[in-house]
């Protein structure tokens, strides 16, 4: 029998309130209250909601509570249910139907159908590639293709409510952690699990705190990096905001594995709504008495505190994350010694990853097997990834590892997009995998099962997880470019390959979409991007040419094009697209000739013009002179 | 329409008794010197010399420090900020859905640049960001504290057209 | 019992015993290869950022060498074509941003960036120029920048910080913005900077270097009207060889002396003989305020740094601190009072210059209190560096000079007096001149080795004339900080307290010549010890010149004149400049100012409720129209706090009732 100390919560005893309570609702809407809803107004959508159901007459629970004996229809909200292209969304529930892109003025139509009629709203479902109405997630292919365990949650429980979460069979691992399993136990359970670090290495989670276990110290701390700074990328954002319990609970089990004495959570400020639910769960955690002096019980104590980010990148890495909290400039350090040696305050600390801890409470409820029984095998569970760039359905995904590209773009992904249109492989060019980090994967690669080890593999990596789908007319030196302004504004400045060798590397760049570059440019930036991944301190400089190095690899006839043929051929870099003459729609009226400063243009009267590009200088002026729209 | 920032305390004396109060919450501790800096940062909508100074001497630290931090981390301003701070994502997602036609046109229409980031009304400070998360709607303007999806240049425009009007109503 | 096999670790094919190294950087070394560095320093904390000290480790690919512990069995080579290329590329990205006039860089020929760039073969830079002139940075007297050179190894920032406790520097921004600067960007001689000149003693390129008064020198030592006379301090001596790539440690005087008659001075004097007058005043000063006239601990006060630092950061210590000028001060006051008659000249004419180890006492010659009649005591203060760059301008080959002696009656010291140029010197002075003084059974000459020695601090009781002296000795001013909480605190007792600046005294300061191996200060001590040694008179007391000095001006130690002469007082500094904060805004013009002070000193006496309520108050009052109430940063009244001032007049421990009557005051005369 467990103990059951006044003072401390009951789980088990809430999550049964709980339970009734909701048994006791007559039906659930669930409106997706994560960033991307919220700003598509989900809110307005609620409030309404509301407002017409008790108009309606309908009666309505607004908030789920064990005490409270109401019966109704309960609207109630979640966080981030991956799919927020097509937000604000709404599920009913026990139909669990998914309406999408509802506004306000949808509202009076689902009262009557679906709450009064009882019958979906046809125009609000989602419809597939083919057109075809799907009734609910298991019918659309953006949903039924992924292996959501880590989300399995988020988007279904109230972020909002410790009741929920228990309810959901919460907080049970970290109480059989600390009361019944052995700090070496847990340690080897993790590591026979073969969970690696979802942050973006990729390090062994088991490995890792068993350094920090065997560690002599009274004082040692578990610290969540919930910096995810990585443009493009926002899974564990939506982890957060969607179950930010399940985080402190991995917190907890960390924790008592290692000995952690305190945990901190250092968090984006740029995501102020996973900044307010994290802080509101620690509180509720520890009103409840689950963080405090005494942990189940234990007679340990165990305290978390959030801390915000300042807004630099380099601050996701362990040294610099660590410099932070203690009230430095987020400057990284050499390793070793390791956080695990000496970390915060010279204490031994582990630093793991929101969905790494999001992870393991998890694990340890499915157990090693069934954990395994996903992914492959130096790889196991799944993998969360942002979905986004030119893809049919943008959004958060969670996938097996071992799962292809092909999968996640067509099947979950929908396809990519074109012109405003869905399209099929022939359209797709590229896939920017781990962000500033990481690098690309073509056309070559869709059926490569990725993981850890086939990505690092093929130059790429898992990274965090962005995944940025790019379509044939994007420009790949752009997109490297792009990538090393990133990291040339977030070099921390501290060591000189880093910082003097990412400026270099983009004035290069510059050169190279500017027009100004010749083949000794591409020798050049290859020779200091090798010197800044050897010779940086961090990781930010080690990975910061990946992008550019992958990019001149797979795509080196598009550099050649903009350094020989001094032609972009997509057409973004503007200095090397000078305009054409569609002759399709050239009249011949020669307004362009007279207009061209330099006599580039030529042509005989009534038939299309031509453009002597050795002679244009990229001026503009014979599109503007044009009436027939012929020049772009 | 969008919120303007929470309003900054309003006298000189109100913004120091809150300093104080923020130096007292966090115990002096220098450790606990980025907080300090954030929420001073909100009293002030930036982070003036002097006060930089007062917090130094307050946590013993050497101000060099203080100002080391203080430019460290992106989201410290040294100059104030107009009262409608425009973030605009030029994140991965937001940048391959083209968010720099975007910017150009933002800081055209409100004569701004690269370097000149707030309007000389005070009203508009235009800056970048790399991904506020929400890249499922990319691309992506915060205002304040305001998502705006899947924007245009026109559209991104209108937003501010909307904003100077408001303010232009006595 | 077993012998332990000896563990090694490989080296370039060589097997290298591993000893108490730091790190393998230090490994690498001591097995004969000097790897390239920037940002390693031995008495720092280690960096890693210049990367230059890459090695290839098996097994563990490429690492830097600085931030790696050396491991039995590591396999390490250091000159592979990869490293070659990687310390190349990265030498070349640091040219790229740099402002490389070496011809007229002050650190030029002692510079290590060009020194790498020359070793390492980098003979053009591939890339765009990025560097982009910054403004140099004159503001202080003691130290200049130019930022243009910075490589941002971050020596300075860590040894003002590790070493001195000061934090004067730091970085600033980041990635390329990043900066290495004072506070608010501002110059050096507006912040909390104490003129030792570490930083730029660290520096490996002339970002940072000592304020150079070359010039100045030439014109006087040119000018007929002007009588020059010369003081040489004890440190220059033993480092003076090291300008002209001579071995150091080895005893300049002699050549120095007869260096600077052909350059132009009519007299060289010893700043070794105030030194000597300085043990005499101080050892007085000493027994009186143990006779119950003073507060004890006393401090000795002949390093600027420290008085600089006491007046800034310990503003409470300065009752402390021995009243006594420094041995330059105290030479630039006799020289104004007598050197005139002496050689006859008129008083406006006479040119003193001194020649140092160190920088800050080109700011102490700036002080006010140090001057007469509105004149410089000190007119010119040249560090080691500027007269070795003096003697090489003068086209003088040194090696044909002969040894000269100093000129009477200024030149004449002991060698008490020549250990002033190391850590421990003048605390071993005051020993022997009390042990002759008191009837000590000891020899005059005795060495007093438990003040001697490499360390930071030393704590040592010592009986002279049957009476036990608590001694402290303490070089680096982090160490001094550290030694006075002891002392505060009461864990530590001392009588006497000498701090110096500079880590092993003088012979390790700013001015010396460059010394980027580290290994000439420990050559320095040496030579002091042996200067002293061959001295024939070696205790203060035995100095006839000081004997003289006091019979026929100064009647006897500590009188009134000597006091008048050669003592001075101490006041708190702020730190920083002028930064006040508002507190009150009011629609009137020529508001009454009101400051309140919330310096450290202050704000630990309350000043900060004490503010809150008096602005307050002055609002409930309405008074805010007329009175302008700013926090400022100290008032230089520190000891008195809280201080408020209020239009001219400065109201000390204030309470809100007297500012208020104050205010009172002055607005009913205004
Ligand atoms: C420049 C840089 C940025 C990083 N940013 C993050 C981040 O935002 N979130 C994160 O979890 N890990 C980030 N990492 C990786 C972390 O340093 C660390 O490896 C990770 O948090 C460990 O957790 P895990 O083992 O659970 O993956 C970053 C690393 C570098 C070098
Ligand atoms: S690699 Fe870049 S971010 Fe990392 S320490 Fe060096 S400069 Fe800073
Ligand atoms: S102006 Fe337009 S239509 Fe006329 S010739 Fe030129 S391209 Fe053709
Ligand atoms: S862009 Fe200018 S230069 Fe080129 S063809 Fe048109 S008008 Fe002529
Ligand atoms: S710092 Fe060195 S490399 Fe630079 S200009 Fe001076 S001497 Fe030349
Ligand atoms: S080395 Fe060459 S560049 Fe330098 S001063 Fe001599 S001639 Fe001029
Ligand atoms: S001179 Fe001394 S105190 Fe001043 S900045 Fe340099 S090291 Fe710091
Ligand atoms: S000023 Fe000199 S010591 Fe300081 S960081 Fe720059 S180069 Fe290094
Ligand atoms: S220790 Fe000597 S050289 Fe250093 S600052 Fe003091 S007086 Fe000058
Ligand atoms: S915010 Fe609603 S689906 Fe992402
Ligand atoms: S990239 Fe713009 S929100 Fe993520
Ligand atoms: S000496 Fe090792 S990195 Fe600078
Ligand atoms: S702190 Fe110096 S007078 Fe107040």
């Amino acid at each position: 029998m467990s103990c059951t100390c006044s003072s401390t919560y009951d789980i088990d005893q809430a999550a049964i309130g709980y339970g009734q309570a909701l048994d006791r609702t007559t039906r659930r809407i669930v409106l997706c209250a994560g960033t991307g809803c919220l700003s598509a107004g989900a809110l307005k959508v609620r409030d309404a909601l509301v407002r017409q159901i008790a108009d309606a007459g309908l009666p309505i629970v607004v908030e789920l509570k064990a005490e409270d004996e109401a019966r109704g229809i309960q609207v109630g909200l979640s966080g981030c249910q991956g799919f927020c292209q097509q937000g604000p969304l709404v599920t009913v529930l026990p139909e669990n139907l998914l309406y999408c892109k509802v506004t306000e003025a949808d509202v009076p139509e689902i009262v009557a159908t679906t709450l009064v009629g009882g019958k979906p709203v046809d125009r609000l479902l989602y419809r597939d590639n083919g057109g075809q109405a799907c009734r609910g997630p298991a019918e659309i292919p953006f949903y039924s293709q992924q292996s959501r365990i880590v989300l399995a949650q988020c988007g279904v429980i109230d972020p909002e409510s410790l009741e929920a979460y228990c309810h959901a069979g919460g907080y049970r691992q970290a109480r059989r952690a600390w009361r019944d399993l052995g700090d070496k136990e847990l340690c080897d359970l993790i590591a026979a699990s073969g969970l690696r670090g979802r942050g973006g290495g990729g390090f062994p989670t088991g490995r890792k705190w068993e350094a920090c276990r065997i560690q002599q110290s009274a004082v040692k701390y578990i610290i969540c990096n919930a910096d995810e700074g990585d443009p493009g990328a926002f899974m564990n954002r939506s982890v957060m905001e969607g179950n930010p319990h399940s985080v402190l609970e991995g917190m907890m089990i960390a924790a008592k594995a290692i000995g952690a004495t305190a945990g901190w959570v250092y968090l984006r400020a740029e995501y102020p709504l996973a900044v307010k639910r994290v802080k509101r769960a620690v509180a509720d955690a520890e009103a409840a008495g689950l963080l405090g002096d005494d942990v189940f019980g234990t007679g340990r104590g165990f305290r978390i505190t959030v801390m915000e980010g300042a807004g630099a990148f380099v601050c996701g890495e362990e040294t610099a994350l660590i410099a932070s909290i203690e009230g430095h400039r987020g400057m990284p350090k050499p390793k070793p010694p390791f956080p695990a040696e000496k970390g915060l305050w010279n204490k031994p600390t582990v630093i793991n990853n929101v969905e790494t801890l999001a992870m393991v409470p998890l694990i340890l409820d499915m157990g090693v097997e069934a954990f395994r029984a996903r992914g492959t095998k130096g790889s196991p569970g799944t993998k969360t990834f942002a979905l986004t760039g030119h893809v049919a359905n943008t959004g958060l995904i969670e996938v097996p590892f071992g799962c292809t590209l092909r999968q996640i773009v067509f099947d979950i992904g929908g396809g990519v997009v074109m012109d405003g249109k869905v399209c099929g492989e022939e359209a797709f060019k590229a896939v920017q995998i781990g962000g500033p980090s990481g690098g690309c994967l073509t056309r070559e690669h869709l059926d490569l099962k990725l993981d850890y080890d086939s990505l690092r593999g093929v130059g790429a990596m898992v990274g965090s997880g962005g995944m940025v789908v790019m379509n044939t007319k994007t420009c790949m030196v752009d997109v490297a470019r792009f990538f090393m302004t990133f990291t040339t504004a977030e070099s921390c400045g501290k060591c000189v390959p880093c910082r003097e060798g990412t400026r270099q590397m983009l004035a290069m760049l510059d050169e190279v979409v500017g027009g100004r570059a010749d083949e000794g440019t591409l020798a050049r930036l290859a020779d200091v991007a090798q010197t800044v991944q050897i010779a940086s301190l961090c990781g930010l400089g080690k990975t910061a040419p990946s992008p550019v190095l992958s990019t001149m690899r797979l795509f080196k006839d598009e550099y050649l094009a903009h350094v020989v043929a001094k032609r972009c051929p997509t057409r973004t870099c503007k200095a090397l697209s000078p305009p054409e003459i569609d002759a399709e729609i050239c009249k011949g009226c020669g307004l362009c000739i007279k207009a061209c400063p330099v006599g580039a243009i030529s042509g005989e009267r009534k038939q299309a013009h031509r453009i002597d590009y050795a002679k244009c200088i990229s001026c503009g002026a014979c599109i503007t002179s044009c009436k027939f729209k012929a020049v772009a | 329409m969008s919120t303007a920032c929470a309003p900054a305390p309003a006298t000189p004396r109100a913004q120091f008794a809150r300093v104080t109060e923020i130096l007292d919450h966090h115990e002096r501790d220098p450790a606990r010197l980025v907080p300090i800096l954030q929420e001073v940062q909100e009293a002030y909508r930036y982070l003036p010399q002097e006060v930089m100074a007062y917090v130094a001497t307050a946590l013993d630290l050497p101000p060099s420090k203080v100002f080391g931090v203080a430019t460290f981390y992106a989201h410290f301003a040294l100059a104030p900020k107009g009262k409608y701070v425009i973030k605009l994502c030029d994140g991965t997602a937001c940048h391959v859905k083209e968010s720099v036609p975007i910017l150009d046109a933002l800081r055209k229409r409100l004569g701004l640049s690269e370097a000149k980031k707030t309007t000389d009304d005070q009203l508009f400070t235009v800056e970048t960001v790399s991904c506020l998360g929400a890249c499922g709607l990319a691309p992506v303007v915060l205002i304040n504290e305001d998502v705006h999806g899947q924007m245009t240049p026109q559209s991104a425009v209108r937003l501010v057209e909307g904003i100077v009007a408001q303010e232009a109503k006595p | 019992m077993t012998t332990t096999a000896t563990q090694t670790l490989t080296i370039d094919g060589r097997a290298v015993s591993i000893a108490q190294d730091r790190n393998l950087l230090e490994a690498i070394r001591r097995s004969g290869i000097d790897l390239p560095t920037f940002c390693y320093h031995s008495e720092l904390s280690v960096y890693g950022a210049c990367r230059l000290c890459v090695v290839e480790v098996e097994g563990r690919g490429v690492q830097a060498s600085c931030s790696i512990t050396p491991e039995p069995g590591m396999v390490v080579r250091t000159a592979t074509p990869q490293l070659r290329k990687l310390r190349k590329t990265t030498l070349e990205l640091l040219l790229a941003n740099h402002d490389g006039h070496c011809t007229t860089c002050d650190k030029a020929a002692r510079c290590r960036l060009e020194d790498l760039s020359r070793r390492l073969g980098v003979d053009r830079v591939r890339f765009q120029r990025t560097a982009a002139p910054k403004p140099a940075d004159r503001s202080s007297p003691a130290v200049h920048r130019e930022m243009g050179k910075c490589i941002l190894c971050g020596d300075c920032v860590r040894v003002c910080s590790e070493v001195q406790g000061v934090g004067a520097l730091d970085f600033a921004f980041r990635g390329s913005d990043t900066v290495v600067q004072p506070a608010f960007g501002r110059g050096l001689g507006d912040a909390d900077c104490v003129h030792c000149g570490q930083c730029s003693r660290v520096c490996p390129t002339g970002a940072l270097v000592p304020a150079s008064d070359v010039e100045a020198a030439w014109e006087a030592f040119g000018d007929p009207q002007r009588t020059v006379v010369v003081q040489i301090a004890p440190a220059v001596r033993v480092a003076l060889a090291e300008t002209l790539d001579l071995p150091a440690g080895g005893d300049a005087f002699g050549i120095l002396c007869a260096a600077l008659r052909r350059l132009g001075a009519d007299a060289v004097y010893d700043t070794g003989f105030t030194a000597d007058l300085t043990i005499v005043e101080e050892a007085n000063e000493f027994v009186k305020r143990v006779q119950g006239s003073g507060p004890l601990p006393m401090f000795t006060s002949c390093c600027p740094s420290w008085v600089a630092y006491a007046e800034k950061f310990q503003p409470d210590l300065l009752p402390n601190l021995s009243t006594c000028k420094s041995p330059q001060q105290m030479f630039g006051a006799l020289a104004r009072k007598l050197l005139p008659a002496h050689h006859g000249c008129d008083p406006k004419d006479l040119t003193v210059i001194s020649v140092m180890p160190c920088t800050a006492k080109k700011f102490e010659a700036t002080r006010p209190e140090f001057s007469t009649d509105g004149r410089r005591d000190v007119d010119l203060v040249l560090t080691t560096q500027e007269i070795g760059r003096l003697i090489a301008g003068s086209g003088l080959d040194l090696k044909t000079v002969t040894p000269e002696q100093p000129d009477l009656p200024f030149g004449m010291k002991t060698g008490a007096g020549i250990l002033f140029g190391n850590s421990g010197g003048v605390t071993e002075a005051v020993l022997r001149y009390a042990a002759a003084v008191l009837g000590d059974g000891r020899l005059k000459h005795h060495e007093f080795t438990e003040v001697r020695g490499p360390e930071g601090t030393r704590i040592a009781s010592v009986d002279v004339g049957g009476q036990t002296l608590h001694v402290a000795v303490v070089s680096g001013l982090a160490n001094a900080k550290r030694l006075l909480a002891e002392v505060k605190a009461g864990r530590v007792k001392a009588d006497l307290i000498e701090v110096m600046a500079c880590p092993g005294g003088c012979v390790g300061g700013a001015g010396q010549p460059v010394d980027h191996v580290g290994t000439a200060r420990a050559c320095r001590a040496a030579g002091i010890f042996a200067a002293d040694r061959a001295e024939v008179m070696r205790n203060s007391a035995e100095n006839p010149a000081v004997g003289e000095l006091y019979r026929e001006h100064l009647e006897k130690p500590n009188s009134h004149q000597a006091h008048d002469l050669l003592h001075t007082h101490y006041h708190p500094r702020r730190r920083l400049g002028d930064l006040d904060l508002l507190l009150t805004t009011g629609e009137q013009r020529d508001r009454l100012l009101v400051q309140a002070c919330l310096g450290t000193s202050c704000h630990l006496r309350g000043g900060q409720p004490m503010v809150h309520a008096l602005v307050a108050a002055v609002e409930a009052r309405g008074l805010h129209d007329r009175v302008d109430v700013r926090a400022t940063f100290c008032l230089e009244r520190c000891g008195e706090g809280p201080n408020v001032r209020v239009g001219e007049r400065v109201v000390s421990s204030a309470t809100v009732e007297t500012v208020l009557a104050a205010i009172d005051e002055a607005l009913v005369q205004a």
